[in-house]
């Protein structure tokens, strides 16, 4: 690291080719920008400071989870003597398969899929049908509604008035209170407007009202299949949110074979509480397999989600730039 | 599907035209777009049922709410709940507590992500700069209740490594979580390090629309990197940060409930409890229904005329607000 810091402080070669040899370690420089002018000894020291803060920053996002797979793998005693860093010790995979034997974090599981995927697709279908009827330039009256579902966002009841409401509905613990009472969001309502309002040309609309398209045609037959990109990102933005959040369960379902896989992991990972699939009677042992299973636990609860995340995060950023157009 | 036609047929329907106003518009309008209307219809009650309808139950704040009476026949009590909430001791601790946590989450975590876009943006596209975005954006997919497990699991002076790595120089490792002083600094720096990634990518973006001729004139100019961080970047930026500014301090008082519940134990609440946490206590725990609907609606009010505030400053100062 000195030394790097020396070499480009002094360094301040001559052509542009030697200087393409000497980067910053661990920095690729794939092509010349139009940057190509000489960078002062001061800017080599910046870019320096620059790469060195970034790595900072990629080892300390990093480093936690590698922590939390490395132990997941590990004899609990190893983790617990501080011996487990970034690498399995003791390779074991009996966190692993006492979670996989809980029947409490299977239901757990099974409920979130079934949340994510149901209520995903009530969610897409209501913020299509408020979205896209919004868009259009000539609805009238979609000011007057856009404005008062806008101002669900700076303005709300509070969370008892709320709960009253599902209470009478008869939600309560049922598998609806999850579904419906959070089905729709303000931010992805907005963003489907915009993206109708600026992707789907008046031209079509208007070109399939002349060949006598009504307007519920128009959006299943021409509308629909050119939003692709934006039914996905707000499908996944809906799904994740489903698949991470745990307040409406905690506030509406007493029924544990209704809880979604978030309570379980609170119950086992933060209340401390046994999970079921132990099988060992030593206290000392338990002890170590429980949290053994911590580990493995937020591993497997995680992992889905991070699987899909190389694909999601492209369109995700792509949601956050469609909804941060105004208007 | 149906092609675009040649040329743009006049008479077509979707323009609006200015004599499309007032009743006739609006029969006008439903002639033409019933279809639109009707399909409007259920997301639109879901918004009256979920989201007005517990507006109006907000009055329960100014009753006492009995179960068999409902919200509306229910007896008046004026002010009762917010006196009773003033005069509590705990108020002042609890706006406090909201505040300064929400400050300190303010403080942190708006500069972070600027000067994350800002370093990305210095380095060139490549292996390196692509796998810091994309592992700093990845926490943001992991559920609160996940981050706060590996928070406490790290730092566990039993499991975690970090008392490990203060092992090493001799260190003593304090119980962090047990300890009401340290509660906010967890609280901060876990959110920092979920949301700073994600946070990044506005600015990102705001970054890549930067006109290239003013990097160009700049170089002209003999601007060394700093300099052009400086003079270019951050004014580009600005627009953007006003605005996550404006809807951050707007926010203040509106922290979410889920992460300060999570890390709640009961040695730290003398700083972990806020005023949402006590909402659901007072709430649903002990059922006082009006009670809790009362410091909510106190919490919601400040929030709203913080944000009106903040938002009127922002469009004097900068020229840019939300709205």
């Amino acid at each position: 690291m000195v030394s790097a810091v020396t070499r480009t402080q002094v360094a301040e070669p001559p052509e542009p080719r030697a200087r393409r040899g000497s980067s910053v370690p661990g920095a690729p420089r794939r092509q010349d920008r139009p940057r190509r002018m000489r960078e002062s000894g001061v800017d080599r020291v910046f870019l320096f400071l620059v790469y060195l803060l970034l790595a900072l920053a990629l080892a300390a996002v990093l480093i936690p989870l590698i922590y939390i797979l490395a132990s997941s793998f590990s004899d609990p005693l190893a983790v617990s003597a501080g011996r487990v860093f970034l690498w399995p010790v003791d390779f074991t995979l009996r966190g692993y398969q006492t979670v996989l034997s809980d029947p409490q974090i299977l239901t757990g599981y099974a409920n979130s899929i079934f949340y994510a995927v149901v209520g995903t697709l009530i969610s897409v279908t209501l913020t299509v049908a408020i979205a896209y009827p919004l868009s259009r330039k000539d609805l009238f009256g979609r000011n007057v509604i856009t404005m008062l579902i806008v101002f669900t966002m700076l303005f709300s009841g509070g969370l008892i008035p709320t709960y009253l409401v599902v209470q009478s509905l008869g939600m309560l613990d049922t598998r609806w209170a999850l579904l419906i009472p959070q089905a729709i969001g303000v931010w992805q309502v907005i963003i489907a407007r915009s993206f109708f309002r600026t992707s789907i040309p008046d031209e079509l609309t208007e070109a399939a009202q002349l060949d006598g398209a009504r307007d519920l045609r128009v959006l299943w037959s021409i509308v629909l299949p050119l939003s692709k990109p934006l039914l996905a990102v707000i499908a996944l933005m809906y799904a994740i949110y489903q698949w991470n959040s745990y307040f409406d369960a905690l506030l509406y379902i007493r029924d544990s074979d209704l809880q979604p896989l978030q309570i379980v992991l609170r119950n086992i990972l933060i209340l401390n509480g046994a999970s079921g699939g132990m099988s060992t009677t030593d206290a000392v042992e338990r002890q170590q397999l429980a949290n053994l299973v911590k580990f493995s636990l937020i591993v497997v609860s995680t992992v889905p989600v991070l699987l899909i995340y190389p694909f999601v995060a492209r369109h995700f950023n792509k949601g956050v730039m469609v909804g941060s157009v105004k208007g | 599907m149906v092609a675009a036609p040649p040329v743009a047929v006049p008479a077509a329907s979707t323009r609006e035209r200015p004599s499309d106003r007032g009743w006739r518009g609006a029969r006008h309008s439903w002639r033409q777009h019933w279809e639109l209307y009707l399909l409007m219809l259920v997301p639109l009650a879901w918004f009256a049922i979920f989201k007005y309808v517990p507006m109006s139950n907000a009055i329960i704040a100014f009753k006492d709410y009995y179960l068999l009476e409902g919200v509306w026949g229910s007896p008046w009590v004026g002010l009762k709940h917010f006196q009773a909430f003033i005069d509590n001791p705990v108020a002042l601790t609890l706006v406090k507590n909201t505040f300064l946590l929400s400050a300190y989450v303010l403080l942190a975590g708006f500069p972070i992500p600027i000067i994350l876009a800002l370093a990305l943006n210095e380095v060139r596209q490549g292996l390196f700069r692509k796998s810091v975005q994309m592992v700093t954006y990845a926490p943001y997919f992991i559920s609160t209740v996940v981050v706060i497990s590996m928070t406490i699991l790290v730092l566990s002076p039993q499991l975690g490594f970090v008392s490990d790595a203060l092992g090493v120089i001799g260190v003593p490792m304090p119980d962090l979580l047990g300890r009401a002083e340290y509660f906010r600094h967890i609280y901060v720096w876990s959110e920092v390090w979920q949301t700073a990634g994600y946070s990044a990518v506005i600015y990102l973006a705001a970054l890549a629309g930067i006109d290239p001729g003013l990097y160009e004139a700049a170089r002209v100019d003999g601007a060394s990197r700093l300099q052009k961080i400086w003079h270019v970047d951050i004014p580009s930026l600005m627009p953007t940060a006003v605005i996550i500014l404006i809807l951050g301090v707007g926010n203040v008082m509106a922290i979410g409930f889920e992460k300060a519940f999570l890390l709640q134990n009961p040695l730290n609440l003398g700083t972990s409890e806020i005023i949402a946490t006590y909402v659901y206590k007072v709430g649903l725990l002990s059922s006082n229904f009006s009670m809790a609907t009362a410091v909510g609606l106190f919490n919601s009010v400040i929030n709203l005329v913080l944000l009106l505030m903040v938002n009127a400053v922002a469009r004097r100062v900068t020229g840019s607000g939300l709205w």
